[in-house]
């Protein structure tokens, strides 16, 4: 998959182009708006890292060209500014998601994956199945095997958004963010807690689990 | 009465007028009645001296002529052209012997005194019902009692008597429909100036920062006063900008090496897991490393928060919904740790105007808290509610409270009670909970629940719901209307 960089903190960059190349991503990077802009134009991109304050041309004006030029590559802003309204600053842009600085290498290269899935044509889907387990999205029926679950509404959502990520990994803040909706860090890990009870729901009683925690990262739902 | 004419009656320009008509249309009454008075005092004096020269005349002549000399007198002088002046001698029985009335008048007997009777008189051929102001005189004299009236005919006075009692109710009117008529005008004029400044106050303490009173061009002092509010705005502006900008700096100039530190450390464990040794201490390092940008995004947050520069992100919400969705999330750690949590349904609507994410954020960490802090078996419950200016939502637990002294000190940034030292947390998750409610006008309250800590959002009703239409002074949300 092809990423482009826009980061004007040379290191930040290295690491990041670095990371993602270890992951097996093409990375092109540029360390100011100008660039980073005729670069978006100019070649095809899965994914672009923007940075929110850049030289020459900022993070939400290159996303704005971009937008105008009717480039709809999906859009990650990295942003080291203080958070109340720059999120929903950076989304009205045309942004596709948003993550603070600090971040993790893992949470923003879960994030770039579900940003590149969601770029894959969609299909409207009315069915999600991950091995034996079957999530009927009209009727709202979960199904392991011949085995009916019974889910509560935010744990189907929940099953339903790892289901959509299957095989790849999410991490508790891409659920809060998209199945609670919340933006901020609850302090206790609850969605541990949420985890483990949805857990108990698919996976107990079969020999082989689906719902994997992957350590330091999140979590993954995958057949094998 | 519709409520925009109730606001004019409440208007201080309005009062001030009422009083001044009501002043002005008492010293017109007080000046009219007055004169009124002393024109009837003067005319009466004037009466009474005529008639008084007609009795000193008419005397001599009895005096002198007897009673038949007086008959003549008055014959004669009934014959003069002044048809004002009136006399009768009548004998005992009122049977009138002399004189130019045609009948005794019915007359209260008040021998001596003024007395005032109607009579009628034909002059010109009409009947005419007049008044007339006198004196009467019983006289004794050898061949029989008589009696002897002269008077003065009062009609004139008697119509400028009405004259006065007309225009005075009339005068009086005038002045008050006038004056208030004026007087609504005026207020209503001020009132729309001062809607105007109202409603671009209201406007800018609901988040718009770049809106300005507008200035009419008249160059009076609601002009002055609008420039003044208008410079005082900018130079606010320019404020929340430095500070904006102060904060979006900080924030850049520490995340930035934060984040250079947290990479170095992910690429040390990946090389060193790699390498096959040990990576627990930087695991240890890196977690530092969060919980340290977890409580530098708390600050910035709550500096963020308390400096209000969000203002604009307030929409309607229902504090019950986002209680649902906050209990939701954490019922399944209550279940872990055995505490109760429910949610109790309010009686009615509780809609407030907020900020979702904020309140969310300030629900969850009180919910948290109660939780951390509720022992095994026992219960916490979130209570939406609606009083008569307030929005409540009150999070109850039944763990251990806080102490009344303590209350006021474990809102403050990174303060923890020793008890509760070893738990994890910042320490400034009350100081965003009181930081989320100064942004919304609200209160933050800590009472007692016997046994346990009662906390309490209360957010001020939105003005939009009580009363429809421009915002008048008092629909603002002040802070002080909220404490």
């Amino acid at each position: 998959m092809r990423i482009l960089v826009v980061e004007d903190d040379i290191e930040a960059q290295r690491y990041l182009v670095q990371g993602l190349k270890e992951s097996g991503h093409v990375v092109d990077d540029a360390a100011d708006g100008d660039l980073g802009l005729s670069l978006a134009l100019s070649r095809p991109y899965d994914v672009a890292i923007i940075d929110r304050m850049l030289p020459k041309m900022d993070g939400l004006g290159v996303v704005a060209e971009m937008r105008e030029h009717g480039n709809t590559t999906p859009v990650l802003f990295l942003s080291a500014l203080s958070e109340v309204d720059d999120r929903v600053k950076g989304l009205k842009a045309g942004g596709d998601d948003y993550l603070t600085k600090p971040y993790a290498f893992v949470e923003l290269l879960a994030r770039v994956d579900a940003l590149m899935r969601r770029r894959s044509p969609v299909t409207v889907k009315t069915r999600l199945q991950v091995g034996e387990l079957d999530l009927d999205l009209l009727t709202r029926a979960a199904k392991r095997g011949d085995q009916m679950i019974d889910l509560q509404p935010r744990e189907f959502r929940l099953l339903e958004y790892l289901m959509r990520h299957a095989g790849q990994v999410v991490t508790r803040t891409m659920l809060l963010e998209s199945v609670w909706e919340y933006h901020f860090d609850p302090q206790t890990n609850v969605i541990d807690v949420h985890i483990s009870r949805l857990r108990a729901k698919i996976d107990k009683g079969f020999d082989t689990p689906l719902l994997h925690t992957i350590r330091g990262a999140g979590y993954m739902i995958r057949a094998r | 009465m519709t409520r925009a004419s109730f606001g004019l009656l409440r208007t201080q320009a309005f009062r001030i007028v009422l009083v001044y008509v009501l002043l002005f249309a008492f010293s017109v009454s007080a000046l009219l009645f007055f004169t009124y008075w002393n024109t009837r005092r003067t005319l009466d004096a004037q009466t009474d001296q005529i008639i008084e020269a007609e009795i000193t005349g008419l005397n001599e002549q009895y005096q002198r002529l007897g009673i038949r000399g007086l008959g003549e007198s008055v014959m004669y002088r009934s014959l003069h052209p002044d048809p004002d002046a009136l006399y009768i001698l009548a004998d005992a029985q009122h049977r009138v012997l002399a004189g130019n009335l045609d009948s005794w008048p019915s007359i209260t007997n008040d021998p001596g005194n003024f007395v005032e009777f109607d009579y009628e008189r034909r002059l010109n051929g009409v009947q005419d019902a007049r008044r007339a102001r006198g004196r009467l005189f019983p006289l004794q004299t050898p061949g029989g009692d008589f009696y002897l009236l002269v008077a003065e005919d009062v009609h004139d006075r008697d119509l400028t008597q009405r004259m006065f009692t007309t225009t005075l109710p009339w005068t009086v009117g005038f002045i008050l429909v006038f004056g208030l008529l004026g007087g609504a005008l005026m207020s209503r004029n001020m009132l729309r100036r001062l809607d105007s400044i109202n409603r671009t106050s209201g406007e800018i303490i609901a988040g718009n920062l770049t809106r300005r009173v507008p200035v009419s061009g008249a160059h009076d002092e609601f002009d002055i006063l609008a420039e003044n509010l208008n410079r005082m705005l900018d130079r606010i502006e320019r404020l929340m900008k430095g500070l904006r900008e102060v904060t979006d700096s900080v924030a850049h100039d520490l995340r930035t090496p934060l984040n250079r530190l947290r990479q170095r450390l992910e690429q040390s464990q990946a090389r060193l897991g790699l390498a096959g040794s040990d990576t627990s201490e930087i695991e240890r390092a890196i977690a530092e490393t969060d919980q340290l940008i977890g409580t530098f995004n708390a600050l910035l947050l709550i500096a963020e928060t308390d400096a209000g520069t969000a203002r604009g992100t307030m929409t309607p919400l229902d504090l019950t919904s986002v209680a649902a969705d906050v209990c939701e999330l954490y019922e399944p750690l209550a279940e872990e740790k055995n505490v109760t949590l429910t949610l109790a349904k309010p009686a009615s609507e509780t809609v407030i105007d907020g900020n979702r994410s904020l309140i969310s954020q300030a629900l969850a960490n009180l919910v948290d808290n109660a939780i951390k802090y509720t022992p095994p078996g026992g219960r916490v419950t979130v209570r939406p509610g609606v009083n008569f200016q307030s929005v409540d939502i009150c999070v109850a637990d039944s763990g251990p409270g806080i102490p009344p002294q303590e209350r006021p000190r474990v809102i403050e940034r990174f303060v923890r009670l020793e008890a509760s030292r070893h738990s994890p947390g910042t320490g400034l998750g009350l100081s965003l909970v009181a930081a989320v409610a100064h942004f919304h006008n609200a209160q933050l309250l800590l009472e007692d629940n016997t046994p346990g800590l009662k906390a309490t959002l209360r957010f001020p009703r939105p003005a939009s719901r009580i009363i429809p239409g421009p915002a008048k002074l008092s629909q603002i949300p002040s802070r002080s209307a909220a404490e």
